[in-house]
């Protein structure tokens, strides 16, 4: 049994044009072990999103279960905690009060010693030492981040957090996240739609076809050796292979035909998502690269 | 025009109540009494009538205890009359004759409680229809079926009830001010960003803290805009409310110097009553400066 294992979850929404019920996505199966960073992309509305706050316990599923470390996790609570898109962050709050608010409820026992202290290492990691008492503003990516790391939760679920992020920000903000994993190594879940985010910060990364319907497709391992870096990491020979297969996993299901994968009848006979890995050089994965 | 003038708006201000005395002053002033061309029996007889007095100098001029209401009277006769007020502003002459200071106390602090209590039970009101969809549905048809009735309406029902006029005008106060901040307060609560109480969610906070640290504050500057709403009509309601029940305040000077047909009075208690409304107010502004926050 896998640390965090989704399964067989499916979803279902009331139509948004009447009567009936949209399935979003069935039977969908995740296995993720301890220390993992497992990415899933896919477009809007494949229900990606959704699928992230089923694992945090904000929305309920149609069926299926979520098992975290071998018990069953509904509700949301402490072990899974998100970073939102838009980070969430509590604008009458201080950047303290907002990483204290969590820390205290993380930790109930602690005195005001032990919390201010906790709370400035983790505003020091993300190097906002000096500015504890703005207001979070300008930012909320570096403070969501600090108060999703400082309650130190089993599993980080990461709902496409720096989509809303300008191009040269974003970069910086993912290497303070790589660096910061690699202290606490938390399990990670993350949803994006960015491919080069996902190369750089995952383990696997999970496509997933569009929905209605959606389930996940193909998991891609990221044959890139850790530590990576923005400088080094396009340069490994796997990095514009898993780019380029990802991508055209993507094209291939931007348009909405029946592709030779996803036709109605397959989706909803349970398939095993394909495993792609170019260190095993699968005959599979070549032929969708070529 | 110099720049001068278009930026300082305290010469414009300062120019539009001149002209508003001047204009005032000259509308209501009357000719002095000539009583040239008029025989003695006229004089005896308006003398007898009321209408002018005898000056120690033998001529005649017009009786200013009924010039006070004949016509609507100037500026300096509600100058005079504001400066013998003020003067016995701290003074109690009778049960109901207590000075200018003491009625604006009495208004302050009726206004205040009312306003005080109609807006706590109303933010929790509102909060727990904010967060309660179903109950929402559920209550709102007799909140829109409650919410235009006028304050005053109440009144005689609320006088029946209490059996005491002090308590009714309080309750008048607390109806006007009731109905504004719940509806804001439950659309406050309603439209907060979902993304909070899902953190509040995942952080396991208490309801308690939940309500202070998420609730209230995220809702906060909506629930002020409520307030700022039902302080207008609490403030719209007193005055009558004083009137009508007869109890010691400014809205009461108002209607009190009516009786007495003193209008120089009326026009110095609507005065009063006007600069009452900007000190309540003013201290309400800073009260929300305190809770507002930027995104």
């Amino acid at each position: 049994m896998a640390f965090l294992q989704v399964d067989h979850a499916t979803k279902y929404f009331p139509n948004p044009s009447g009567e009936g019920e949209v399935c979003i996505f069935r039977d969908v199966t995740i296995k993720i072990e301890k220390g993992e960073f497992v990415t899933t992309i896919g477009h809007s509305g494949c229900g990606k999103s959704t699928l992230l706050n089923i694992i945090a316990g904000l929305e309920t599923m149609s069926e299926g279960g979520v098992i975290l470390n071998g018990r069953e996790a509904s509700g949301p609570g402490l072990d899974r905690m998100v970073v939102f898109q838009n980070f969430a962050l509590m604008p009458w709050m201080t950047v303290f009060e907002n990483i204290a608010l969590a820390v205290r409820s993380a930790y109930p026992d602690w005195n005001r010693e032990q919390v201010t202290a906790h709370v400035h290492k983790y505003i020091a990691l993300v190097g906002l030492t000096g500015a504890e008492n703005k207001r979070p503003g300008g930012m909320k990516q570096r403070v969501g981040l600090a108060r999703a790391f400082s309650i130190e939760p089993k599993v980080l679920l990461l709902d496409e957090p720096f989509a809303q992020i300008d191009a040269l920000t974003r970069g910086v903000i993912q290497e303070e996240l790589i660096q910061m994993w690699n202290t606490s190594r938390n399990t990670v879940f993350m949803v994006t739609h960015d491919v080069d985010e996902a190369i750089l910060l995952s383990d696997r990364i999970m496509l997933m076809t569009n929905g209605p319907e959606a389930r996940i497709a193909e998991i891609v391992d990221v044959t890139v050796p850790r530590p990576r870096s923005r400088a080094t990491i396009i340069e490994h020979p796997h990095y514009y292979r898993i780019r380029n297969h990802i991508i055209h996993f993507l094209v291939r299901h931007a348009k909405h035909e029946p592709s030779d994968e996803a036709t109605p009848a397959e989706a909803s006979v349970s398939v095993a998502p394909v495993e792609v890995n170019f260190e095993k050089e699968s005959p599979r994965a070549q032929l969708t690269v070529l | 025009m110099p720049s001068g003038t278009q930026n300082n708006p305290w010469l414009i201000s300062g120019f539009l109540l001149t002209v508003f005395v001047l204009g005032w002053h000259f509308f209501t002033m009357r000719p002095t009494f000539d009583a040239r061309g008029m025989s003695e029996e006229q004089l005896q007889l308006m003398e007898f009538n009321g209408d002018i007095v005898r000056t120690s100098d033998g001529g005649y001029t017009w009786n200013p205890e009924k010039e006070k209401v004949k016509g609507v009277p100037g500026p300096l006769a509600v100058l005079e009359k504001a400066r013998t007020e003020l003067a016995e502003a701290f003074e109690k002459k009778g049960t109901n004759d207590h000075g200018i200071a003491y009625l604006v106390g009495y208004t302050v602090s009726r206004f205040a409680a009312g306003f005080l209590a109609a807006s706590i039970v109303a933010i929790m009101l509102g909060i727990l229809l904010g967060l309660n969809k179903v109950l929402f549905r559920a209550v709102n048809p007799y909140i829109q079926i409650l919410k235009p009735i006028s304050p005053l309406a109440w009144m005689p029902l609320l006088l029946y009830t209490v059996k005491d006029p002090k308590w009714t005008a309080v309750l008048v106060v607390f109806m006007a001010a009731l109905w504004p901040t719940l509806a804001t307060t439950a659309f406050g609560v309603n439209s907060l960003r979902k993304d909070y109480l899902h953190v509040a969610a995942i952080l396991q906070l208490s309801w308690i803290k939940r309500l202070f640290k998420v609730i209230l504050p995220g809702a906060a500057p909506t629930i002020v805009n409520g307030l700022r709403i039902s302080f207008g009509s609490a403030l719209v309601a007193v005055v009558p409310a004083e009137m009508l029940l007869g109890e010691l305040g400014v809205g009461y000077l108002s209607w009190i110097e009516w009786n007495n047909l003193d209008i120089a009075g009326v026009i110095f208690a609507i005065l009063v009553v006007g600069f009452v409304g900007v000190i309540l107010d003013s201290g309400f502004n800073k009260l929300a400066g305190l809770v507002t926050y930027q995104e």
